[in-house]
């Protein structure tokens, strides 16, 4: 079997907004079931053509690396989620939208996996206030998923809509709104879908067509002690 | 008149104190979750509210502010109020929770939530059976009947509470129980987590390759579903999917062998930051305490031994003990009615001060540690009964630690309860908590050491 090339892509977010039902559902094409609490890191795999229907299409491997937990978490655990920010190719921030708190908490989510510059303790060393500059910056693509469409009544619909808009403003990021229990919001065709498939494109792009030429500037690389051991680790 | 004085000035420390209750529930127990039913802050906040008027009664009886009477009025519709919210309103609110979290149920809430309420109030009344509480003169719904089954279930709490703290606070606060963590340890682990990821990845890899190909061939893969699905299965059977549900099973080894290592990782990672701690000031301080409060953990398990061994139930208070020393043995005279009355009021402040506070500290860990979005609103509502009992049989206990004069009071509100009985069951589980902590401490220090030293 020709091993194809990976990206890999963070999904980020408070516990209980429903990431392992989205990654099942991107993955697997399927409903998940039972969802269960993610303790860790759970990863699943979604392979992906590139610029599909045009000459150029390439197969990628795209990695979901589901992180679980909350942002108000022990450093201890949060050094230990560090592990897994790595290389990070592009992140998928989700929210609920029945709880403006996840919402709120994705600010802190994207400083935590975005300042990777920690000092070796594991201290954060902003205090994860919204800092425009820092997104502007940013050279990894965000994509914004606000979940459980379905439990909003309709007359609140455009007042959650409007609100998610101005977030997904603020992140530089497009966003996606819909129910993890309900595939047809990502059926084939849909604008949904449209976005998701652009959205990885991006990162694909970002991580194989530019690296060629330039040298991204300030690439943040997680700097530890230890240097640079990690880093053939990878099995194929 | 003064009546009327008196009773605005509880009125007003009540909405203090429910003030206070509703600020900790939404700074603190609820900084991550959205408030949607308004009831259930409410709720806590009436239990933290009255609770703590309890014992403000019980300073105000020391330092004798306000009319004797008048007192007397607010401590039986202060208890009054209280049992209501824990026997009637709490479980109540709590089965009507539970049921509204089952999707099967949702239509016929209320029956079910009554239905629940009664079992509970079942089991509530069969608990009294057992111990010998009361005198058998009450009738069936008297303030000492409830009032006796809510100090059985408090008093078990606190002394769980207790026997478990005072073991753990000398083992967390001493840095001689940290084991030794080296960076190595942690970067070996974090390599091993790594590459249990890696694993899992390549096998997803293969699985999600191996679906593509089966749908593009025109194949679904469908799970065997209902009976005759598994009867078909036997036969025929796709060799494609046989191949998946192999790999899905290795990949569920590895699922759960990288939340292991995750896990064991971030107790790494505390345990250093709890090294880089003891090494501050204010480490060293805790764990010179953490040496005097191993000392009085010991001699409170004594006590406990002995008490319960000669069957011996103090008949004075701390206070009253210390002053006849002073006086009889060290010679020293002074005015016994005055300092009794502050020391006794100092003593009981701070052992009420502290048992709220340590309370509330660990409620919210508790919380933190057991809670999900779904399961926050049951999960408060349990915390706000177990708060209500056990400030309730704090409130029996502490009548041990006043003296005489000062205990009237709550021994005429309270009615016959056998307080000797609380004591001594007190004493037992304390007891029985602290030994086993202690021995479930022990394995788990012992046992932990082994698995980092892996090679």
């Amino acid at each position: 079997m020709a091993s194809l090339d990976r990206v890999k892509v963070l999904v980020l977010g408070d516990s209980g907004v429903g990431k392992s039902s989205l990654v099942h559902l991107l993955c697997q094409n399927q409903v998940l079931g039972n969802p269960s609490w993610t303790v860790g890191c759970s990863v699943d795999v979604r392979v992906h053509d590139y610029k599909e229907g045009t000459p150029e299409e390439k197969t990628y491997y795209i990695e979901l690396w589901d992180v679980g937990g909350s942002v108000g978490s022990a450093s201890s655990v949060k050094s230990t989620r560090a592990v897994f920010y790595n290389s990070v190719n592009g992140i998928i921030l989700v929210h609920d939208l029945t709880n403006k708190k996840s919402s709120q908490n994705l600010y802190r989510w994207s400083s935590e996996a975005l300042n990777r510059d920690l000092v070796p303790t594991g201290v954060l060393v902003t205090n994860g206030d919204y800092d425009r500059e820092q997104f502007a910056d940013n050279q990894i693509p965000l994509l914004v998923i606000g979940t459980k469409l379905d439990q909003i009544h309709e007359t609140k619909r455009h007042e959650v809509l409007t609100r998610t808009a101005f977030l997904a403003e603020d992140f530089i990021a497009e966003e996606i709104n819909l129910d993890c229990t309900n595939p047809r919001y990502l059926a084939a065709g849909s604008s949904n879908a449209v976005k998701l498939s652009r959205f990885f494109d991006k990162v694909i792009e970002k991580r194989y067509f530019l690296r060629e030429g330039n040298q991204i500037p300030g690439f943040p690389d997680r700097k530890r002690f230890g240097g640079g051991t990690l880093k053939n680790l990878h099995y194929d | 008149m003064s009546f009327l004085i008196d009773s605005s000035i509880m009125i007003i420390s009540q909405i203090l104190f429910f003030g206070f209750g509703w600020l900790f529930f939404m700074r603190q127990l609820f900084k991550d979750y959205e408030v949607r039913q308004y009831v259930v802050q409410v709720i806590f906040s009436v239990t933290f509210g009255f609770s703590c008027t309890m014992f403000e009664l019980i300073i105000f009886e020391i330092l004798g502010v306000l009319n004797s009477s008048s007192r007397y009025f607010h401590w039986k519709m202060n208890l009054c109020i209280i049992l209501l919210i824990l026997v009637f309103m709490v479980p109540f609110y709590i089965g009507y929770f539970v049921v509204s979290n089952i999707r099967l149920l949702h239509k016929q809430r209320l029956v079910f939530s009554c239905l629940l309420w009664l079992t509970f109030m079942y089991f509530f009344w069969k608990l009294g059976d057992p111990f010998p509480i009361l005198s058998p003169k009450h009738g069936i719904l008297s303030i000492e009947q409830l009032i006796s089954r809510v100090g059985v279930i408090g008093v078990t709490l606190m002394a769980l509470l207790s026997g478990f703290g005072a073991v753990n606070c000398p083992y967390t606060y001493m840095s001689y129980f940290l084991r030794n963590v080296t960076d190595t340890d942690i970067l070996g682990l974090e390599r091993r987590l790594l590459q249990t990821m890696d694993m899992i990845i390549s096998k997803k890899k293969r699985m999600a390759m191996a679906r593509r190909t089966m749908f593009q061939k025109g194949e679904v893969h469908n799970k065997p579903s209902g009976f005759w699905g598994m009867i078909k299965s036997v036969t025929t059977s796709a060799p494609g999917s046989e191949n998946l549900t192999l790999i899905q099973q290795e990949v569920d080894a590895l699922e759960e062998l990288s939340r292991q290592l995750f896990l064991e990782t971030a107790d790494l990672y505390a345990t250093k930051e709890r090294i880089e701690y003891s090494k501050t000031f204010k480490g060293k301080y805790f764990n010179f305490l953490g040496y005097f409060f191993s000392i009085y953990c010991v001699w409170k398990i004594f006590m406990a031994t002995i008490n319960i061994v000669f069957d011996r139930v103090g008949k004075t208070d701390p206070v009253t003990r210390g002053i006849e020393i002073t006086v009889n043995y060290l010679g020293i005279q002074f005015d016994v009615k005055f300092w009794s009355q502050h020391i006794s009021f100092i003593l009981v402040g701070i052992i009420i001060v502290t048992s709220i506070r340590g309370l509330l500290i660990t409620l919210t860990k508790f919380f933190y540690a057991i809670s999900s979005s779904k399961s926050s609103n049951v999960i408060v509502l349990l915390l706000a009964q177990i708060m209500g009992m056990y400030f309730v049989s704090s409130v029996l206990l502490i009548r041990m630690s006043m003296p005489l004069e000062y205990r009237t009071i709550i021994t005429e509100v309270l009615g016959e309860l056998q307080f000797n009985f609380y004591h001594r069951w007190f004493d037992v589980i304390f007891l029985v908590s602290a030994l086993s902590s202690i021995l479930f401490l022990y394995l788990a220090h012992k046992q932990a050491p082994e698995k980092h030293m892996a090679p």
